[in-house]
């Protein structure tokens, strides 16, 4: 074993290392530059009038973002009324319920689901909701993204109610607990805050689609109250803008990219804390 | 090896003194998962307000003897049932009978503590009536300080009724959890190695707190202690690879058993 032979190893180790550190930064850089161009270009233009104002028409400046983020709000209520009762239940099915056999295709749906491009979501929809009601809706739109929720929260709960020890399952039927009671009350429970943690990531990842909303709540200038009409969004609005040959128009875009980013990332920062309390509270 | 004993299928020869009541009497009881015939044939008479161990090397169908009682091993996927299990009289695989009603009437502990982490200690002793339905506060909280005091628990934990559950000891974690089964007011209580994951001292609690126990419960405890079982039993059952080998006072198991097998698993030449 010579000296040269080690310093060889060594050298091919060092640089191997290198590699990989710098792989790891080139997935942080991205990051940090979207938050950077955000924050540059947009904080300027986030004043009282964004969170306050309808857009003005073409060729008056100022005005506001007011509806698409009340309209934001409103399709991610509609996506959790569709979405996290299914997807819950279907998590429970799959985790308490269920043949193998089935239950290995109902998993393999939802991950098929899950990677299906958001645009067929808005296809679909538009065939399913928008043509049958003969136009653009709330609706619509609250419908696509919570189809798009639903195999995001069935997953993560059947995963985290997997992590559920099963002797707290047969210590509750051993007292003569009936099983949808056990469940509900036990098994699910003790998930909690990971079934919660599950609904707001697929909260988060929904909150940013536009592709499928384009096809189904379409957009609005004006304030809405109508689930059955055309409803503006926070990303429908920066893609209107963004698009758009005007200066100012590009500026509210930039605004609107970071008020819905920090919103995800508070959603985000919330998972987080949540998560840490799951681990000091376990044993 | 191979077991060339076989039990005799009719006529457990009695070995309850003249006027104890049986608690549980099995007769012919096999148990099948899938095509495994994990317990076989086993008939025996449980006596009420006593204690009996049941022993034998790992994989012998201990615990599907014991989970057959109350019908947990029905959990088990492709789990299935021969022969007749009676509880008092009542035929407990009958069609008529819900396992759920059957849980209540013969009560669990299990060999890894589990108390319910999202419930205080006051929670985990009375779940098993809240979420039957049953019972007002002045009831749950009668019934929370007898079964603590039942348990031996009551004098550690009266000031911190309400502190999580997982905050105890692992000891006090057994003791909540028997008395968890203790608060709906089993006739039977079954223990699967309710010691074995504990400590000397935790573990010595726990026996004392059987004894105590059966003053008023039937109590069927699986060990793979022998001194254990020895201490504690009053009958003992000797179970080998799923046979019922010898079943008689636990005086004479340990003193004279009748099967060569026996004498070898309990004076340690194997198992």
């Amino acid at each position: 074993m010579t000296a040269p032979n080690h310093r060889w190893r060594n050298f091919k180790n060092t640089l191997m290392q290198t590699i990989a550190f710098l792989c790891a930064i080139l997935v942080v850089v991205p990051l940090f530059l979207v938050l950077y161009h955000l924050i540059k270009q947009g904080f300027s233009s986030i004043n009282f009038a964004f969170f306050t104002q309808l857009p003005k028409p073409v060729g008056e400046s100022g005005g506001g973002m007011a509806n698409a983020i009340v309209g934001t709000f409103i399709l991610l209520a509609q996506a959790a009324v569709f979405g996290v009762p299914v997807g819950v239940l279907g998590g429970v099915f799959l985790s308490e319920y269920g043949s193998s056999r089935l239950n290995r295709w109902i998993r393999f749906a939802a991950d098929v689901l899950n990677g299906v491009p958001s645009i067929t979501w808005g296809m679909v929809v538009y065939a399913l909701v928008v043509v049958p009601m003969h136009g653009y809706s709330a609706l619509a739109g609250g419908i696509v993204l919570g189809m798009m929720m639903i195999p995001l929260v069935m997953r993560t709960t059947e995963e985290v109610l997997q992590l559920v020890p099963g002797g707290y399952r047969e210590a509750a039927l051993a007292l003569g607990i009936a099983k949808w009671r056990a469940i509900v009350q036990i098994v699910v429970r003790t998930a909690l805050k990971g079934i919660i943690t599950g609904i707001l990531l697929a909260l988060a990842r929904v909150a940013g689609e536009t592709a499928p909303l384009i096809f189904t709540a379409l957009g609005n200038q004006f304030w809405t109250h109508k689930l059955t009409e055309p409803i503006s969004a926070m990303p429908l609005q920066i893609f209107a803008y963004a698009i758009s040959p005007y200066d100012d128009w590009h500026r509210q875009a930039w605004a609107g990219a970071l008020v819905l980013v920090m919103f995800v990332l508070v959603i985000n920062i919330s998972v987080r804390l949540l998560t840490r309390d799951r681990f000091h509270h376990n044993t | 090896m191979d077991v060339t004993i076989k039990q005799p299928v009719a006529a457990q020869p009695s070995i309850q003194e003249h006027g104890e009541t049986v608690a549980l009497a099995l007769r012919n009881l096999s148990v099948f998962f899938g095509d495994n015939h994990a317990l076989k044939n086993v008939s025996l008479d449980i006596t009420a307000k006593a204690v009996t161990a049941i022993i034998g090397p790992s994989g012998c169908g201990k615990s599907t003897l014991l989970r057959a009682l109350n019908r947990m091993h029905e959990l088990n996927p492709g789990a299935r049932v021969e022969g007749e299990i009676r509880l008092f009289g009542d035929d407990i695989y009958s069609r008529a009978v819900e396992p759920v009603i059957v849980r209540r009437r013969v009560g669990m502990v299990f060999q890894k503590s589990n108390p319910f982490p999202t419930m205080s200690i006051a929670e985990n002793v009375t779940v098993g009536l809240r979420l039957n339905g049953i019972g007002g506060r002045k009831m749950l909280a009668e019934r929370t300080e007898q079964s603590l005091r039942m348990a031996a628990l009551w004098d550690e934990v009266k000031d911190r009724l309400h502190a999580p559950a997982v905050s105890l000891s692992g000891g006090q974690q057994q003791r909540l959890c028997i008395a968890r089964a203790l608060a709906v007011q089993p006739e039977v209580l079954l223990m699967d190695e309710p010691a074995s994951a504990l400590d000397p001292l935790a573990t010595s609690k726990i026996e004392d707190l059987i004894l105590e126990l059966k003053k008023d419960y039937t109590i069927v405890i699986v060990t793979h202690n022998m001194q254990q079982a020895a201490r504690m039993s009053d009958f003992t059952a000797f179970l080998y690879l799923g046979e019922l080998i010898e079943f008689d006072t636990t005086a004479n198991i340990f003193a004279s058993p009748s099967k060569k097998q026996t004498e070898d698993y309990v004076t340690g030449r194997f198992g």
